[in-house]
Parts: structure tokens; sequence; C-alpha cells
């Protein structure tokens, strides 16, 4: 590793964000734009203008992610096509992720060899046991039940080594010495769960224009059951729901200067919005980069995201995160003593390269769904009060993807993920007060609003943000706060009629 | 303008096809023999889903090992025509929407009945693992109890199926009545299927409990097979909701639409998902129809399907033949050397499909076949998964041929169209 050529990466992501906004005043528009002739910059600068009108649709608008975007039935199913790009071999591969994916993964040792190395600690057994239908996670019922949900455990840094490492972005967070980096529910055989996770709720009703009421419900956690005695007494916790799959291809196929010119570190503009990106490791290329999948957009590609998803949640080793002991610290040495799952003769990991690029595949081109109705007067009036009341400034519409993006299919598509990936201040109410990387405890990534209309359909239930307190819509945007404390209070002073607009307008994506 | 150039290129090639031959191939003609095919292939499916129901009522009316047996070879009988409607997949919207009914795959069969003690007692997060809902007139989903005291086709469709959005947790279909008739396979890649007693259905004599409720679950599950059946029948009928969407839409994406049910089902699910992702395992799981120890002829008569739409000729289970203007003679229009390739290639197919039956039926299940170490049997399976992919090369020679890229049923490219994309 060079530390200085590090440095000086991380000096120029940051000038990029800095100098957003000149760009965007017209110096040059879209000028990080590599992957693009100077005729194809103006051409995507124009595409990318807000809209001019809310009277009709805007061009291109039903098909929310280009050519790669489903036609399906808009049913529970939604979620759960491929890219309508894809040749007949590439939907093979599509479907042997697939197969891989909902694959239930056993304990060592077994009679089907590739296929055990559960554990030895884990949340779930297969990636679909939690991305159900492939799409969002809820809330712990009251049950205790918490199928599609986990906590990440971490401890303030303890050392100038840890706090140098967090800070030079080479490290996420400190975990926890005894439980790790997340709490696992669940063991192999013969060995302890970590723990469960309760949680209780307290309403707070809320007041709109126009005579309407609200109630939030803002929960507490607490966790019981501990198998391996007390955790770390300042350890810090984060409830995070499974995210939706749809769309993460194209997420990955935006330019990295476009998620830069997001930021403004400083407000520069003044519109009461910074944002700046999480600049993470890639641990692949050994290069810093910006963030863009997770809640705190916490890794920087689907490969990395997949292969931490994999060692965390179910306890596989791949070539990214090569321990098989999972999220097994040092300190739980019964399950460091626990049988593997890496078979010699089928490479030095439980799940080898074949599998994860397969199970990769997958997830980069699972298709976000048409839009519904957009041309119906609501949704249109919905999308002007959107725009209006400042939503648009996070929630970015749209992009043109790169020309250089990994996978042909992906390339140069216009979008609609209404992201703009960075992190942002939203406020007291929806902190976990649990930094990690760049983020503060106050900092969440935008979350991709495309697909958010189906949710129900797909997932039977409408809970929303990081830990699913939000019960719809509504509640969601009325968790915001922070930066996004004047558009939330713009939509809590909105008529109820607009309001519907709003709502509608959301349900469409 | 483009538009304008396109359409006037076809005509010329239109007039000089029809200089050339006097009975000139209407692409109209091919997607109603297709059409006709569906609607006679659903039928036979619906026919012997109903021979089926009639096996499992005579099951048990007198529960015996003769009834048993008369009740799986009824299932495998069934399995024949349905399997080749599986082509109709993939390019028809209503079909699938439909096909999670009838034919899903794989299943956590300790949602529907008792499983060995090696089954686990527990998955993790798929709370219905073992809900076992023979076994208990009352069950909690996502934290509700639902009252399943009467074991009924809704309860199975509108409750069961999919319960807690877990895929898995399959209740209904071709193989929730192949796990009730055969039972678990615990063989693994051992040989043999599951081996169920008939006096599991035995209220006087009843083994492992709750026969009557177990009657029930098959009763409903095989009525419900032909109800959906009958439904997807009636779609096929003249003025039917998928008859209608093909001949209503542009002939070409009619076209298209039977080309990529061939494509996807030849390469995505077959060669790939249900039949690569086992080898590549060497797990029995991955295995279609696994209590039965069916699964060779489940593939073969997938093949035989594809082969059926290409050639428009299908041959029902009383041996008429439905036949018409293909998809061949046209392709064979614009060039004979893909369409000689293509036929020569799906007729590849079923032979490697063939050989792989023949050693089933010689006593190799095929689930032994993808065992590992068995690289005689892996040979033979990635044969046949190497014939699927070399025909999938000439389905896209053939739309090629046809001029058939990027046109699909959902819409068209054009500059004023709304599902246009931004290039």
């Amino acid at each position: 590793m060079k530390p200085a050529t590090l440095a000086i990466s991380v000096v120029l992501a940051l000038l990029a964000g800095l100098f957003s906004a000149a760009a965007l005043a017209g110096l040059e528009a879209l000028a990080h734009r590599d992957d693009l002739n100077a005729a194809e910059r103006k051409k995507v600068a124009s595409v990318l203008q807000p809209p001019a009108s809310f009277s009709k649709p805007e061009s291109f608008e039903l098909m929310t992610a280009g050519a790669t975007t489903s036609r399906a039935s808009p049913n529970r199913d939604a979620f759960s096509h491929s890219s309508a790009n894809l040749s007949f071999e590439q939907e093979r591969d599509f479907k042997l992720g697939n197969g891989l994916f909902r694959k239930l993964w056993v304990s060592s040792p077994s009679s089907t060899q590739a296929s055990d190395g559960l554990g030895p600690l884990f949340n779930a057994r297969s990636c679909q046991r939690c991305h159900l239908k492939d799409g969002r996670g809820r809330a712990p019922r009251n049950d205790g039940k918490a199928d599609t949900f986990l906590i990440r455990l971490s401890i303030p840094p303890q050392t100038d080594a840890e706090r140098d490492a967090i800070s030079r972005h080479r490290m996420l967070a400190v975990p926890d010495p005894v439980y790790g980096g997340q709490l696992q529910d669940a063991a192999v055989p013969g060995l302890a769960a970590e723990g469960r996770v309760r949680v209780g709720y307290r309403e707070i009703p809320v007041r709109l224009a126009g005579g309407e009421t609200a109630s939030l419900r803002e929960p507490a956690y607490e966790i019981e059951k501990l198998g391996y005695g007390p955790m770390h007494p300042d350890v810090m916790i984060s409830p995070r729901v499974a995210t939706p799959m749809i769309g993460l291809g194209l997420l990955e196929a935006i330019h990295e200067g476009d998620i830069l010119a997001n930021a403004d570190p400083q407000d520069r503009d003044g519109d009461g919005i910074s944002g700046r990106p999480n600049l993470v490791l890639d641990e692949t290329a050994d290069k810093i980069v910006a963030g863009r999948y997770g809640w705190k957009a916490t890794q920087p590609t689907i490969a990395q995201q997949s292969a931490h998803a994999f060692s965390g949640d179910i306890g596989i080793s791949t070539q990214i995160v090569a321990s098989p002991w999972g999220d097994c610290t040092d300190r739980q040495t019964a399950c460091l003593s626990m049988p593997n799952g890496v078979q010699k003769r089928l490479g030095a990991v439980e799940a080898p390269k074949t599998v994860t690029d397969l199970v990769n595949f997958y997830a980069a081109n699972l298709a976000v769904p048409a839009r519904r109705e957009i041309d119906d007067p609501q949704v249109l009036r919905g999308k002007r009060v959107f725009h209006a009341s400042g939503c648009a400034a996070c929630h970015r519409p749209k992009y043109v993807t790169s020309r250089k993006a990994a996978q042909p299919e992906h390339r140069f598509q216009l979008i609609w993920p209404y992201t703009d990936l960075i992190l942002h201040d939203m406020g007291e109410g929806l902190a976990d007060n649990r930094p990690v990387g760049n983020a503060t405890g106050r900092e969440w990534r935008t979350a991709p609003l495309w697909g958010i209309g189906l949710t129900e359909t797909v997932s039977g239930h409408t809970e929303l943000l990081h830990d699913g307190r939000a019960r719809n819509l509504l509640e969601a945007i009325l968790w915001h706060g922070g930066e996004a404390e004047a558009a939330k209070q713009k939509i809590v002073g909105l008529q109820p009629d607009e309001r519907a607009a709003l709502l509608r307008f959301l349900e469409s994506l | 303008m483009m538009e304008r150039l396109f359409i006037s290129g076809c005509l010329i090639v239109t007039l000089t096809a029809s200089a050339a031959s006097a009975d000139m191939v209407d692409p109209k003609s091919v997607v109603s023999t297709y059409s006709d095919i569906a609607l006679a292939n659903y039928s036979d499916a619906l026919t012997t889903a109903k021979a089926l129901d009639t096996a499992v009522e005579a099951l048990i009316a007198g529960p015996s090992e003769e009834t048993l047996a008369a009740a799986k070879q009824a299932w495998k009988a069934a399995r024949i025509p349905y399997q080749q409607t599986e082509t109709f997949r993939f390019g028809n919207a209503i079909v699938d929407d439909w096909e999670g009914r009838v034919n899903a795959w794989p299943l956590d069969e300790g949602l529907i009945d008792y499983v060995d003690a090696g089954y686990g007692t527990e998955s993790d997060e798929n709370g219905l693992y073992t809900a076992n809902v023979i076994a208990h007139p009352e069950i909690e989903i996502n934290g509700r109890k639902v009252d399943a005291a009467s074991i009924t086709p809704d309860l199975l469709s509108g409750t069961l199926h999919e319960a807690g959005e877990v895929e898995a947790n399959v209740a209904t279909g071709y193989h929730a009545v192949e796990f009730l008739l055969w039972g678990q396979d615990l063989k693994g890649t051992e040989a043999g299927a599951g081996a169920r007693a008939a006096s599991d259905f035995d209220t006087a004599n009843c083994t492992n409990s709750n026969c009557d409720r177990r009657a029930a679950y098959l009763k409903a599950a095989s009525a419900l097979l032909v109800s959906d059946l009958e439904e997807m029948v009636g779609n096929w009928e003249e003025g039917g909701a998928a008859r209608s969407a093909l001949m209503d839409a542009a002939p070409e994406a009619g076209l298209s639409a039977i080309l990529t049910g061939m494509g996807s089902l030849s390469y995505g699910e077959l060669a790939g998902e249900r039949m690569k992702l086992g080898l590549l395992l060497h797990d029995p799981e991955e295995e279609h129809d696994c209590f039965s120890d069916n699964t060779h002829i489940s593939h073969l008569y997938d093949a035989v399907g594809i082969q059926n739409v290409y050639t428009g000729r299908y041959t029902r289970i009383d041996g008429s033949v439905v036949d018409g203007p293909s998809l061949s003679d046209l392709v064979k229009e614009k060039d004979g050397d893909v369409d000689a390739e293509l036929v020569g290639n799906l007729e590849a197919t079923v032979a490697a499909m063939r050989a792989m039956e023949k050693r089933a039926e010689g006593g190799e299940a095929y689930d032994q076949m993808i065992g590992e170490g068995n690289d005689a049997g892996n040979q033979v399976v990635q044969a046949a998964i190497d014939a699927l992919v070399t025909q999938t090369r000439s389905i896209e020679r053939a739309i090629t041929a046809l001029e058939l890229a990027g046109i699909s049923i959902e819409g068209s490219d054009s500059l004023d169209d709304p599902s246009a994309v931004f290039q």
C-alpha cells in the first residue's frame, strides 16, 4: 500500500466535491465525464435537466432503468426479473445466480460438500431468506422474530492505530471485542447463538396542515439472551433491514464523478443541504472510492457488499473475506473450533469465485420495474410537489450511466433511481449514534426510491427506513430531519390533497 | 425516416419472396398454429390432471399400495403433457403470472407434512419450515394465527402458498402433490425415491397420524391443479386472453414471443437453473422432481415442447396430431441453412435427453447422475446441457434471420412510444 497516493486521491475526491457547484454553473457541463465526448456531454446534460413542465411525463420517464427496465406484470414477482436486455446466455447466469441466492447452506461437515460451511454463527442460511422476493426487509415482530433484520455492533476506537485506520478509510468501525461486527441470532448445532433483539415502540403524534394527523413509532432496542457474556460497556448498535435488490448494477454503473459532484460539504449553494460521499476502501482494487451500497454507503461495489454479507450474515468465506468462521471473534473460542466448509479440492474458500461471480451477476441484474400511471394527473401533480418541496435535492431523479461501466448492458442508460448516493445529516430522530467510515451517527445515505411503490405488492408490508420504523411512505417522510427538515416542514404544511398527490407519485415509482 | 425505410425494405423482401414461392408463409398463421398447439397441450394437461384427481379420490376412498401406485402413475402421466407446455412461458405474460401456482419448486416440504428428523426442526428465518399444516389445525403466519381446521383449495392458494413471502413455501401444484404421494426422498444421491406408505392416507389404520387431514390436503391440491389448468385452457381458447394478446399484437411480436420462450426455457431455465446448478453443486436437492425421481422425464418433455412449437406439430395424448404453418416454414423461407441447423439441433437435444431417460430407466436416477464422482453420469447430463446451449445458438440465428431482435410484445422503441429508451 502507498499511503501517499491514497491521501492524494482522497484530496482529489474532496476537491471534486468542492468544485461541483462551479461545474454545475456551466463552466463546462459534466467536465468530469471522461467516458463521454463533447457532443455526448451536451446531450446528457440536456436530458438531465429538471422537468420543464408537469403537465405531462418527461421523455423516457416510463422506463425507470433504461433498456434494462422490466415490463413484466407489477405483481409479487415484480422485483425478481432479469434486466430486459440480457442475452439468453446471460439469462442463464442470472438463473444460476438465483439458484445460489436461494440455496440453503448447511453446517459442516455434510454429504454435499459444495454446499456446506454455514456459520458457525449466522443470521440466515441463504441470501434469499433475508431478501425475500428480492424485496425490502422489515422490523422485528412482536414475537421476537427478526428474519429480515439485523443489528450491527461496534465500539469507539480504543487506540491511536484504530483512530488512524478509520481516518485513512482503512477501517469502517471497531467491532465489539467479543461479539464482532454484528449480532448473529443463530448458530450451527452445538454452538450458542449470540443473542436476540427485542424492539419496543413509543407513539409520537404529529399534526399536519389541513387538520390531518399522523403518528410515528419511535423504536427502542434491547438485546437479550446474550450467549457470550456482556458486551463492551461502550458498545454502539445500529439496526438494519435488508435493502431491496433491484437496480444495483446500474447504481454501480453511475460515474463516480457524478456522485462526487452531488456533494456540497460546505453548503456553498446555501440551500441548507450539504452532503458528502462516504469514502471507503475498495478492498479488491485497494483504492479509496465513493461508497454506494448499504444504509450508510459503506460498500463501494456489489462484489464487496455481497462478500461481506456472505461472511457476516451466513458465515461463508469468499475471496474477498476469506475467514471461514465468519464473524467469530478470537474471544469466541468455541466458534473457532467448529469445523468449516473449506474443501481444498474446491478452492481455498467456502464459496469459490465461480459461485460468487454468479451471485454478483444476479445481484447486478435484477431489473427495476417500469413506472405505473405516469400520466395520471394526480401523479403529475405529486411529482410537481416532490420537486417544489426540495425532495429532489437529495433524491436526485436521474443519471446517465457511464459508457465505461463493467457490463455493456448497463452502459449509457438513462436511469431514475431518485438518490444522490451520498450521506446527509438526517437529524436526531433518525440518528443511530454509531459512526461508520466517514458517516457520523446522524448521517445516512439517501435511499433510492425506484420501486418503492411496489413494496406492499412484493414484500407484503410498507415498512420503510433503515430499521423499518416507518409504517408507510408518509411516516417515512415525517421522520426526515437535519438537512431534510425544511423539505419535511413543507410537506407538513401542505394541504391534504397536495400531500395525497405526493404519496400517489411515490407509489408510481 | 428510419422507420419508413425499414417498412419499404420489408415490402421489397416480401414481394421478392412471393414471386419466388406461391405458398408464402403468413406470420399470422404461424402464431395461430402456436396458439392451437397451446390449447391442445394445456387441454391434455387438464385431461391428465383430472385423471390424477380421480386416482387421488380412489386412493383416499380405499388406501392400498395398488391405489397409491395408480395415483403415482397418474401423476407421472400428467407430467408429460404439462412439461411440454413450459415453452409457453417467458413470452406470454399470462402464463408467467400463473406458472408459480402449478409448478413452483423447490419447496420446503415441512410446511405441508411430517418430515424426517434429519430435515432439521428449524430453518432459521422460514418460520414455516416445519409448520406441518397437516398436523396443525391452527398455524401462525407473520405473527398472525391462521385457522387451518379445514384444508381447502382456498387455504392452500390464498394463505399457505408463498406464506411469509418465502418462495420455498410451495403449498400448491405438481410438486406439492408429488410430495404427498411419494414422501421425502431420504436416499440423497443413493438409489431410491420417496417411499410413503398408502397407510398414511388410511383413517382406519393411520400411520404418521392425521391421515384425514393428509387426505384432505392431497385432494385440495389435486382439485386446485385441475381448476388452475382449466383457467389456462380458457386463456388459449378462441377469444381467450393469452391467444388474443398474441393475435392482436403485430405478427413480429408474436413470433418473437415464441422464440423468446424457446430460448429462455432452453438456456436459462433448463440448461442453467435446473441442470447446471445441480451438476455444479452435485446436490440431490437440486433435482426438479426430487420426490418421485421423475426428473429425467420432466427435462425430456421440456425439450419436446420446444421442438413442438418450432416445427408446428404437437402429438396429443390420444395420438392425434395438431399441426399447421410453422416457425420452421417461415425461417426456411428466409434462410434454409438456419432452419436445417435448428431442426437438427432440436432433434439432437431430444436425443441427448432420451439417452438420459435410458440411463434413468436403467436404474440410475437423475439425482445419482449428478452425484460427485459419478463421471459417466455427470457426462450424460452435461451432454444434454451442451445440446440445449447449441440449440439456443441456432434460436438466436433464427431471430436474426427473421429480423426480430429487440421486438417484444410489451413495446417497441419507436420515437413517439412512451416506452422508448434514451440512446
